[in-house]
C-alpha cells in the first residue's frame, strides 16, 4: 500500500531537513513543474487527477485553479494561501503533515503558486500550533537558502515568496473568505459569493486558498501523474486520505489509507475497537460540523460522495466516536457550545440561534428541560440551514445536532422525562 | 430596457443592474430588511429581506435567497408572500428580540423605530426563548449622541456608514457571536462630523438624538414642517418637528438632487438656537442713552417708529445674507432699491459677485450635491470643505468611489455589493486635488496635495489653465514644485470624463475664484465640459447676491457721509461683518438704528430699536444655495408662538412709513409674487413652489400625523374645551393631524410615513427607487444656468506671490464646522464642540516665540490684541499661521492679513 504523504514522516523524530527531504527525491517535482510545464499544463493535470480539496468541502483542486483568470486584462498580482488553520474538532491531520514534512508543503505550494502565477504565498496557521510554526520558520528559511523560493527559483525566472501567518485563533478563520478578511487585518467575517477568492480574493486579487493536505499532494501528482493518483484510492475519488479516530477506542491515532476505505475497517482494523466495555453508537465521520453515522452505516466507503449519500459528510475524515459511557446530549451540547462561541456574529441566524440551541441543550442536559424544547432546536436544524446562513458555520453545527435528534431521540426524552441526565448518578 | 420579473404571479418591470430588494421596494412591495440601506447597498447580514426564488415555471419547492444580494434579471420567479420566506423572516424577527430589552414604552425610538416596524410587519410576536439576555454597557458618545447597546440587533448599519461611508474613525465592531459590541474603543466624543445619521441609519434605539432626549417628546406628537438648513450655503433639506412652543429635533428630509438621505451635525443639532435663552424675545426702545424700555406700549413702538421712518427721513436698509429672499426683498421696497446694502463686507460682495458672474456667463456647470458625487476627478482650491460645506466633503468623499466602482462593475461585481466593491477597490480612488495653506480632514482621499498661501494656490490655478490652452494668460514666474503639480492635474483633468472644481469665497481670495474660472473655461476650449462649485458663507449669500444692492463698505461710507437718520439693520449681526473700529461710529452717527434679528448680538443690543423676528422655524421663506437652487422652508411653530416673520415686520413698517405697495401684502404669496414679478432672475420661484392656496382633494397637507395625541389636552391647563387649530394663511400645510392622506408634492412632505412604515424608512417610498429622486421631481428650482456659449473671457493672473516677513505671520482663516457659523454656535450641544480660539502654527515658527502646543500667544492685528491658544500643525507654511475664524469670544478679524506675533 502506498502512503505517499507520511512515507517520510518518523513518529518522534524530527522532520527532514530541505537537503535531507532532496535526497529522498523531494523537490524533483519542482525542477519538474517549473521547467518542464507550464501553468497550464500543471492545472490541466491536477484536473485530470481530480484530487478534491481535503480541507473538508471536497472542491476539484485543479477546477479551483483553473478560476483564477488568465489572459491580458487579468491583474497581475495574484496570491495563494495554505489554509492550516485547522480547528476542526477531532482533527489534527494538517499539524502532522506540517511537523512531520513541512518541505512537502512548501514543495506543494510552489508548483501551486505557480501553476496560478502567484508570486506571493501565505502559509495561514492556527493560532495554537506552536510547535508547527517554529518547523515551519525553519522550514521556509532552509528553503530560500537552498533557492527554492526568493527570486529566479532553479533558474527559470520565477519568483515566489512565503510568508508564514499565525491565526488569531478563531475557527471561522478556515472559512477561505473570512481567512482572507483576517489575513488583511479585518474581523473574520466571510465574505458573500460571488465574487469568488479565484477573481476577487486577498487585497481584492484573485487567490486561490488550499488546504494543507492538498497541497501536499501536489508534488506527488506532478512527479507520478494522474492515473498513479487514482489507482491509490478504493473508489473512483482518488489518492490516500489523512484518516483519523477519536474516541474511546482502543488506538486512537491517525493514518493514511486508500480513500474510501470502509468505516468498520478503521475503526475495527486500524483504531483497534472499541475500548473494553464501551460499545460504538455513531461516529462524525469528519469533524464536529458533520452528521453522526451510526451501527447501519459501519460498512460504508469513507469517500467524499458516499458519505454524501448517507446525509452526512466525509469533512476532513478525522472521525470522533461517540461510546455508550457518554452522554449523547453532552456530547452534543459540547459541540454546540463550540460553535455558539465560534460564531462571528455576521449573519443573525448564526449568532443568535447558535447561542439558543447551546442553552436549550445545556438545560435539558441538566434535567430543566420541557419536551417542547425538542421542537425549538428541530426548527433550528432547518432555520440554520444552508442558504439561510451567511455561510457554512450554522449549517455545520446544525449536522450534529439534527442527525443527534434523530438517532438518539430516546436520550433526550429520557434527560426530559426523568428531568437528570441519566449517565449522571 | 427593463427586464419582466414575476414576484408572487404579477409581472413588473425591473431595471437591469438593481437587487431584488430595491427593486421591490421601487414597486412599492414591502419586503422587510435591516442592513440594507439605498445610500450604503447591501451586505447580506441581517437575512431578513428573504424571499423565494424559483428556477423557472416549472419549479415548485424554490430556494430562499437574500433578495438584497440577488441582481434581478429577465424572467425571474420570485415570491415574498410564500409560507416558507414568511415563517423565516417572522424567525429572523425572534432571533432578533431574544436579546432586545422590552423598553419600547421608554424607548426614544418608540413610534418611529424601525425594528418595531419589522417585527409587526413579520408577525413575530410570541416569546419562546426563556432564558436570560445579554446585557451590555453603554458609553458616553459626546453631546450630540445617546448610547444604548442593549437595544442593538447588530444589523451593521451604524460602523458601515460611520467607517465606510463617511470615513469616521472612531466607531467600530468588538467581540464576537452573540456578543459584538458596537461603540467606540473608550467612551468618548463621536468625531466624525456625520455622526449624527447615526439616529436615522439605526433601524432603532442604539444610537438617538441626545438633544431631543433633552426635551423629549413622542415622535408622532411632533408638528413637523418641511425647512432647508440655515447652517451653511448648500440648502440641505430638513425636517424641524416642533411641540409645545419649541423646535424638538432635526431630520434630514429626503432630496435626491441634494442632501440625499443625509445631513451633517451642525446641521442637525444646530437647531437649538431657536429655543435659546440668547434669542431677542422683546421690542425694546431706546429712549435716552442709558434707558431702554422692554416691551412698551404699542402707542409707544409706533410714534418711536414713525419718528423714525417718516418720509423726511433719510434711510437705509441692511439686508442679510441669512435672511430669507422674501425678507430682504421687503427691505429693499421699504428704503428703495438705491438705498438697500447688502450687509456683507465689499470684499465679500465682489467675491460673491464673481462667483456669479462666472456660473451665469461662463461655460462651467454649477453642480448639486449630488452631481458632486458623480464627479471622476475633483480638484479643491483654497477651501477646507469639511468644515465649511460639510456635506459637500461627504459629496466628495462618494466621487472618490465612481472609478473603482466602475471597475469594479466591470469585473461583475454590482455596484449595490457594497463588501465585494470595497474589497476589490481597496486603495483605488477617483483622484482629488487638494490646494490649501494646510492639511485638511480631505486629504486622506487625496491623491496628492499642495500647500501654499492663497496667492500662490490661485496661482496653480493659473498654471494649470494655461497648461489647457495657450490663450489662457500664463504665470510669470513659476516654482518647479508648483509647475509639478499643475502638469499632474492638468493629466488629471483632461482624462476625466466628469471633472469638478470645488472653490469658495471663504479664502477671501478672488484671484482662486478667477483661477478656477480659467481652468474650467480652458477646459472647455478643449471640448470637455467641467462642474465648478462655488462654497460662500451663508444659507442665502447666492440669493442675496442676486439682488441688487450695495456693500456694507458703501453703507459705512454713505453714514460716515451724513446725512442717514435711519438705518435698517435686517437678521445680520454686523460686528461679524466689520471692526468695531468702524462700526461704532456708524451706529453712533445715525439718529435711529432700527433691528429686526432674533438673536441678542452686538448689533442687536446697540440697537435703538430692537423688533424680534422669526427664526427659520417661525416663517416661510426661500434660499438660493451655492449651486443656484431656489428651495422653500415652512413654519414649523404657530403665529401664535412665533415671533413675527421678518417680512410681515417690514410690512407693518411700511404702512408705518406710508409706503403703498405694501397695502396688497397680506400673505407670504403676495410678498413671492411682487418680488418675482419686480427681479427677473427669481421669475422661476412663482411658478415652482405651490401657493399656500393649493389643496389636494380641497384639503391642506397635514403637519402632524394621525397619531398625534393631545390635542384636547394639552391646553386644558389654560381652558378645556379644545382650541380652533392654527391658522396658516402662508403656505399649504395646516397645524392639523387632519389633511390631506395623499403623498404631497415632495417640496411639501412635512414627514414620512407609509402603512406599516412608521421610521424613516419608509422615506424609500416616497422615492422612484432607493436612493433616486423624489416622486414627481426633486425639490427646488435652479435659477442658473450655464450659458449656451461662454461669454466670460480669461482672468489675468494675480501678481502676488507669498514672502514671509519678520516677527509676523500672515494669518489664514479657519474655519470650524463648529463655532464659525454663528446660529449653530449659540445651541448648547454645539457649543459643548466649540473649540478655544487657537492659532495654527508649524513647530519651527512657534519654537521661535519660545511657545509649545496648549500655551497662549499673543497676536496684535492692526491695533487689536488677540490672546490665542496654540495649535502645531505641522503642514502649515513658515511664515503663515492660521486663525481660527468667529469663535464665540473672537472680535472680527478681517483675514487674511498680517499679524504681530507679541
Amino acid at each position: 500500500m502506498e502512503i505517499p504523504l507520511t512515507k517520510h514522516i518518523k513518529q518522534g523524530a524530527f522532520p527532514l531537513t530541505a537537503r535531507e527531504y532532496e535526497k529522498t527525491g523531494g523537490y524533483k517535482a519542482i525542477q519538474k513543474a517549473l521547467k518542464e510545464m507550464s501553468p497550464a499544463d500543471l492545472i490541466t493535470l491536477v484536473k485530470a487527477s481530480n484530487l478534491l480539496g481535503r480541507g473538508g468541502a471536497g472542491f476539484p483542486t485543479g477546477v479551483k485553479w483553473s478560476l483564477v483568470p488568465t489572459g491580458k486584462d487579468a491583474p497581475k498580482q495574484r496570491y495563494l494561501i495554505c489554509n492550516a488553520d485547522e480547528m476542526e474538532p477531532g482533527t489534527f491531520k494538517d499539524k502532522y503533515l506540517i511537523e512531520g514534512n513541512p518541505h512537502q508543503l512548501i514543495a506543494g505550494m510552489i508548483i501551486a503558486a505557480y501553476a496560478i502565477q502567484a508570486d506571493k504565498a501565505y502559509i495561514f496557521l492556527r493560532w495554537a500550533y506552536k510547535k508547527s510554526e517554529v518547523i515551519l520558520r525553519k522550514a521556509i528559511a532552509e528553503a530560500y537558502e537552498a533557492g527554492y523560493l526568493g527570486k529566479n527559483i532553479l533558474g527559470t525566472g520565477y519568483e515566489l515568496d512565503i510568508y508564514l501567518h499565525t491565526s488569531a485563533g478563531r475557527y471561522m478563520c478556515g472559512e477561505e473568505t473570512a481567512l482572507i478578511n483576517s489575513l488583511e487585518g479585518k474581523r473574520a467575517i466571510p465574505r458573500n459569493k460571488p465574487p469568488y477568492p479565484a477573481t476577487s480574493g486577498l487585497f481584492g486579487k484573485p487567490t486561490v486558498v488550499n488546504n494543507v493536505e492538498t497541497l501536499c499532494y501536489i508534488p506527488h501528482i506532478v512527479e507520478n501523474g494522474a492515473a498513479w493518483f487514482k489507482s491509490l484510492s478504493v473508489t473512483g475519488e482518488g489518492g490516500t486520505k489523512l484518516y483519523g479516530v477519536s474516541g474511546k477506542v482502543k488506538n486512537p491515532g491517525l493514518w493514511e489509507l486508500p480513500l474510501g476505505t470502509n468505516m468498520r475497517e478503521i475503526i475495527e482494523q486500524y483504531a483497534g475497537g472499541m475500548m473494553d466495555g464501551h460499545k460504538f453508537r455513531g461516529a462524525l465521520p469528519g469533524g464536529a460540523s458533520t452528521d453522526f453515522l451510526v451501527e447501519e452505516h459501519m460498512d460504508a466507503k469513507l469517500d467524499f460522495s458516499s458519505v454524501a449519500a448517507l446525509g452526512s459528510r466525509l469533512g476532513t475524515g478525522t472521525m470522533i466516536i461517540l461510546d455508550d459511557k457518554t452522554c449523547p446530549v453532552a456530547f452534543i451540547h459540547n459541540l454546540e457550545r463550540f460553535f455558539a462561541l465560534e460564531s462571528c456574529g455576521w449573519c443573525t441566524p448564526c449568532r443568535e440561534g447558535l447561542p439558543w440551541v447551546e442553552k436549550l441543550l445545556q438545560s435539558i442536559e441538566e434535567g430543566r428541560g420541557k419536551p417542547e424544547n425538542l421542537n425549538i432546536l428541530k426548527f433550528h436544524t432547518s432555520y440554520l440551514g444552508p442558504g439561510n446562513t451567511f455561510c457554512a458555520h450554522a449549517p455545520g453545527a446544525m449536522e450534529p445536532l439534527q442527525s443527534g435528534l434523530k438517532y438518539f431521540h430516546d436520550d433526550f426524552m429520557r434527560h426530559i422525562n426523568e428531568k437528570h441526565c441519566p449517565w449522571r448518578s | 430596457m427593463m427586464v419582466k420579473i414575476q414576484i408572487d404571479g404579477k409581472y413588473y418591470d425591473g431595471k437591469p443592474g438593481k437587487n431584488l430588494l430595491e427593486t421591490c421596494l421601487a414597486l412599492g412591495i414591502n419586503v422587510p430588511h435591516f442592513c440594507y440601506h439605498a445610500a450604503m447597498g447591501s451586505v447580506g447580514a441581517c437575512r431578513l429581506c428573504a424571499v423565494k426564488k424559483y428556477k423557472d415555471a416549472n419549479d415548485r419547492k424554490g430556494r430562499i435567497i437574500m433578495s438584497c444580494m440577488e441582481p434581478v434579471t429577465d424572467g425571474m420567479i420570485v415570491s415574498v408572500e410564500d409560507p416558507d420566506t414568511v415563517a423565516f423572516r417572522a424567525a429572523i424577527l425572534e432571533s432578533l428580540m431574544i436579546n432586545h430589552p422590552h423598553d419600547c414604552p421608554v424607548c426614544d425610538e418608540g413610534g418611529e423605530c424601525h425594528l418595531q416596524d419589522m417585527t409587526v410587519m413579520t408577525g413575530h410576536n410570541y416569546r419562546r426563548f426563556d432564558f436570560r439576555k445579554r446585557t451590555h454597557n453603554n458609553q458616553y458618545l459626546g453631546p450630540f449622541i445617546n448610547h444604548e447597546m442593549n437595544r442593538c440587533i447588530q444589523c451593521y448599519r451604524c460602523v458601515r456608514f460611520y467607517n465606510d461611508y463617511a470615513g469616521g474613525k472612531d466607531l467600530a465592531v468588538f467581540g464576537s457571536h452573540d456578543h459584538v459590541y458596537f461603540g467606540r474603543h473608550e467612551p468618548g466624543v463621536l468625531e466624525n462630523e456625520f455622526s449624527g445619521n447615526l439616529v436615522e441609519v439605526c433601524p432603532t434605539g442604539v444610537f438617538t438624538d441626545k438633544t431631543l432626549k433633552g426635551h423629549y417628546t413622542r415622535k408622532w406628537d411632533l408638528t413637523n414642517a418641511p425647512s432647508v438648513c440655515v447652517h451653511c450655503s448648500l440648502g440641505c433639506n430638513i425636517i424641524a418637528g416642533e411641540r409645545y412652543g419649541s423646535v424638538r429635533r432635526i431630520m434630514s428630509r429626503y432630496n435626491g438632487s441634494v442632501n440625499g438621505y443625509f445631513i451633517c451635525d451642525r446641521g442637525r443639532f444646530g437647531y437649538e438656537f431657536v429655543n435659546d435663552g440668547n434669542r431677542a424675545r422683546k421690542t425694546l426702545i431706546r429712549s435716552t442713552k442709558d434707558k431702554i424700555l422692554e416691551d412698551p406700549p404699542p402707542d409707544v413702538i409706533d410714534s418711536a417708529l414713525s419718528a423714525a421712518l417718516s418720509g423726511s427721513k433719510k434711510i437705509i436698509g441692511i439686508g442679510s445674507p441669512r435672511a430669507s429672499l422674501e425678507a430682504n426683498f421687503t427691505l429693499s421696497v421699504l428704503v428703495g432699491k438705491e438705498n438697500f446694502y447688502h450687509g456683507v463686507s465689499g470684499k465679500e460682495q465682489k467675491l460673491i459677485n464673481t462667483a456669479l458672474q462666472i456660473l451665469q456667463k461662463g461655460s462651467a456647470y454649477s453642480p448639486s450635491l449630488k452631481e458632486i458625487e458623480k464627479a471622476d476627478a475633483v480638484l479643491i482650491l483654497g477651501e477646507d470643505i469639511t468644515n465649511t460645506a460639510p456635506m459637500a466633503a461627504l459629496a466628495v468623499r462618494q466621487a472618490t468611489r465612481n472609478k473603482p466602482l466602475e471597475l469594479g462593475v466591470k469585473a461583475g461585481i454590482p455596484s449595490w455589493n457594497d463588501t465585494a466593491q470595497r474589497e476589490l477597490a481597496q486603495d483605488l480612488k477617483s483622484p482629488v486635488f487638494i490646494a490649501f495653506p494646510f492639511q485638511t480632514q480631505l486629504d486622506e482621499l487625496a491623491e496628492d496635495t499642495f500647500r501654499a498661501s492663497f496667492e500662490d494656490i490661485a496661482n496653480l490655478g493659473f498654471a494649470i489653465a494655461s497648461a489647457f490652452h495657450e490663450s489662457a494668460p500664463p504665470l510669470k514666474f513659476m516654482s518647479d514644485e508648483m509647475l509639478k503639480m499643475a502638469q499632474k492635474i492638468y493629466n488629471i483633468l483632461i482624462e476625466a470624463k466628469n471633472p469638478l472644481i470645488i472653490t469658495g469665497i471663504h479664502s477671501g481670495s478672488a484671484d482662486i475664484l478667477h483661477a478656477a474660472s480659467n481652468i474650467a473655461e480652458a477646459l472647455n476650449l478643449s471640448g470637455k465640459k467641467v462642474s465648478l462649485s462655488f462654497l460662500l458663507t451663508d444659507c442665502n449669500s447666492m440669493g442675496l447676491g442676486m439682488m441688487e444692492g450695495k456693500s456694507l463698505d458703501d453703507a459705512v461710507d454713505i453714514v460716515n457721509g451724513g446725512g442717514v437718520d435711519t438705518m435698517i439693520i435686517l437678521e445680520n449681526d454686523l460686528y461679524r461683518k466689520a471692526d468695531k473700529e468702524v462700526l461704532d461710529p456708524v451706529f453712533a452717527k445715525c439718529n435711529t438704528v432700527i433691528v429686526l434679528d432674533h438673536m441678542m448680538n452686538e448689533t442687536s443690543s446697540k440697537a435703538d430699536i430692537l423688533l424680534p423676528v422669526g427664526t427659520f422655524a417661525e416663517a416661510e421663506g426661500t434660499l438660493v444655495n451655492n449651486e443656484g437652487r431656489a428651495q422653500r422652508y415652512y413654519r414649523v411653530l404657530p403665529l401664535e408662538k412665533s415671533e413675527p416673520e421678518s417680512w410681515r415686520r417690514i410690512r407693518d413698517l411700511m404702512k408705518i412709513a406710508g409706503k403703498t405697495e405694501a397695502a396688497s401684502w397680506t400673505e407670504f404669496d403676495d410678498v413671492v409674487s411682487s418680488m418675482t414679478d419686480t427681479i427677473p432672475a427669481f421669475s422661476k420661484i412663482k411658478g415652482h413652489m405651490p401657493d399656500a392656496d393649493f389643496r389636494m382633494l380641497n384639503q391642506k397637507i397635514k403637519r402632524q400625523t394621525i397619531r398625534f395625541s393631545g390635542r384636547t389636552a394639552m391646553n386644558a391647563n389654560i381652558a378645556v374645551s379644545e382650541p380652533k387649530p392654527p391658522q396658516d394663511p402662508d403656505s399649504p400645510l395646516t397645524f392639523s393631524m387632519e389633511g390631506s392622506d395623499e403623498s404631497p408634492p415632495s417640496s411639501l412632505v412635512p414627514y414620512y410615513w407609509t402603512p406599516g412604515w412608521n421610521s424613516v424608512q419608509s422615506m424609500n417610498f416616497y422615492l422612484d427607487e432607493p436612493n433616486g429622486s423624489l416622486k414627481g421631481g426633486d425639490p427646488g428650482i435652479r435659477l442658473i444656468e450655464t450659458a449656451e456659449n461662454s461669454s466670460l473671457s480669461f482672468f489675468v493672473p494675480g501678481e502676488l506671490s507669498f514672502t514671509p516677513k519678520k516677527d509676523e505671520w500672515l494669518l489664514v482663516p479657519v474655519y470650524q464646522i463648529f463655532g464659525s457659523e454663528p446660529l449653530s454656535a449659540s445651541a448648547p450641544a454645539i457649543k459643548e464642540r466649540i473649540p478655544s480660539p487657537f492659532i495654527l502654527v508649524n513647530k519651527q515658527d512657534a519654537e521661535k516665540t519660545g511657545k509649545n502646543e496648549g500655551d497662549e500667544i499673543t497676536i496684535e492685528i492692526s491695533q487689536k490684541i488677540l490672546k490665542v491658544k496654540v495649535k502645531i500643525d505641522e503642514t502649515i507654511p513658515s511664515g503663515s499661521a492660521g486663525l481660527s475664524f468667529g469663535l464665540p469670544g473672537m472680535p472680527f478679524v478681517n483675514l487674511p492679513c498680517w499679524g504681530k506675533i507679541k
